[in-house]
């Protein structure tokens, strides 16, 4: 139940676009069309999928406070954990590159797919973000890190998905000359927002 | 990153003054025309959340400016070491090393404020606007230009945070810099701060409100559709 609950409220309650505006660049740039915004989507719950629980394990085994006591009892009071945005990047860079290479090596089809967008999601913030949400939140296990950047994977997901169709709808309406484009999507995008906000305060 | 950006590098020349006209354009270009916020579309995401107040957002600024003309700088010095395929990494890390020192200084001068900021001061790193500059500018420009529009592009970034956090602090909570500003006689006579205006979504409304008068004043950038 505790997972539930954690996946829940990581989609609608601490929506990465909604609530915390991360990864708005690509969002706003790459949500021209519905295609695109389902394959940088499925990029991005692929890679927090894999990189919040790798830094998860850095920051309990490497980072935190009295995380190195398992290499013996005089490192009981190392802290590294001003080294922690240094660290989690690197991982998230080299990941990156790795599940780039993987991917195209086993999954061809979907490598075809995904391939332009994995190397933007390197500098994406909502990736950066989950990791330092996950540091910041303290989640009990790995299980729960796991989850929580599952479903803020598919929270980002659904965000980009319909701010897409909605681009692709306002097309045919008669918005004001200068808020085309991209004055429209932000005012759009913070419409959005407010309606997720009647999300606040669930709990399973 | 936006096509302007790629379009905006500027051929290299023997000889100019330091405030050559091009040079005055890298300063002062993105500040209107080339917004990196309103314009090219950089550095949204660590931004917004933090303009609820005035002070913070100062202070994240300031972050910002010492973060890109640090960047700028190092990036363009190592421009011609640093082999293509590996620049995202180099540039991350060296970044990365600029953030830490700001995260390090503030925790030590400001804590209330770093608190504050909690994770969007370690989300400068991927903060589009820095690498977007190092990759688009810096790394094919020598040192003082890439220093210009490094100061150019915070500063661009720098007014439309702290138009937006005076807006929102201003009719959020009656307050700049949190001095009161709307005085008592108001409140008695039954006006109320706008309690939507501290919540996010209202940040996005802001600027797409300031996008829209720009784009009004300057009509030559309003886009197809």
């Amino acid at each position: 139940m505790e997972y539930v609950n954690i996946f829940v409220k990581s989609i609608f309650v601490d929506n990465m676009i909604f609530a915390y505006f991360l990864g708005m660049c690509s969002y706003l740039a790459v949500s021209k069309t519905v295609k695109t915004g389902v394959g940088l989507g499925a990029a991005v719950i692929f890679v927090l999928g894999i990189t919040v629980p790798i830094n998860y394990l850095l920051e309990n085994y490497v980072l935190k406070e009295g995380a190195l006591v398992w290499l013996g009892e005089e490192f009981a009071t190392v802290d590294l954990s001003f080294l922690s945005f240094i660290m989690f990047i690197a991982v998230i860079a080299s990941m990156v590159q790795l599940v780039e290479m993987a991917v195209e090596k086993f999954a061809p089809a979907l490598y075809g797919a995904l391939g332009i967008f994995l190397p933007l999601i390197a500098v994406n913030c909502s990736i950066l973000g989950g990791s330092l949400f996950m540091q910041e939140r303290q989640y009990a296990n790995i299980a729960e890190a796991t989850v929580f950047g599952l479903g803020s994977g598919v929270g980002w997901f659904l965000a980009i998905v319909a701010i897409a169709a909605i681009r692709e709808k306002i097309k045919y309406s008669n918005v004001p000359a200068p808020l085309r484009g991209l004055g429209i999507t932000f005012i759009l995008t913070g419409l959005m927002g407010i309606a997720f906000m009647s999300f606040m305060g669930i709990e399973l | 990153m936006s096509e302007t950006a790629e379009a905006q590098v500027v051929a290299k020349e023997p000889k100019e003054p330091l405030f050559s006209k091009k040079n005055k354009k890298l300063l002062s270009d993105p500040l209107n025309d080339d917004n990196p916020i309103t314009i090219q579309v950089l550095g949204i995401c660590s931004a917004l959340a933090i303009t609820v107040q005035l002070k913070p957002t100062f202070v994240m600024s300031v972050s910002v400016l010492f973060v890109m003309i640090g960047g700028n700088l190092i990036v363009s010095w190592l421009r011609n070491l640093i082999p293509s395929r590996v620049r995202i990494i180099v540039q991350l890390v060296i970044v990365a090393t600029l953030v830490i020192l700001v995260d390090q200084v503030l925790k030590a001068y400001l804590y209330d404020v770093s608190k504050q900021l909690s994770v969007f001061v370690g989300l400068i790193i991927t903060n589009c606007i820095i690498m977007g500059r190092l990759e688009a500018f810096a790394l094919g420009n020598k040192a003082w230009p890439s220093f210009l529009d490094a100061i150019g592009n915070a500063a661009g970034y720098a007014w439309i945070m702290l138009a937006v956090a005076f807006a929102r602090e201003l009719f959020g909570s009656g307050t700049l810099w949190g001095f009161q500003i709307v005085p008592d006689f108001l409140y008695d006579f039954g006006y109320a701060d706008n309690g939507l205006m501290i919540l996010p979504p209202m940040a996005l409304i802001t600027v797409g409100i300031i996008i829209w008068v720009q784009r009004s004043k300057n009509t030559k950038l309003i886009e197809e559709n």
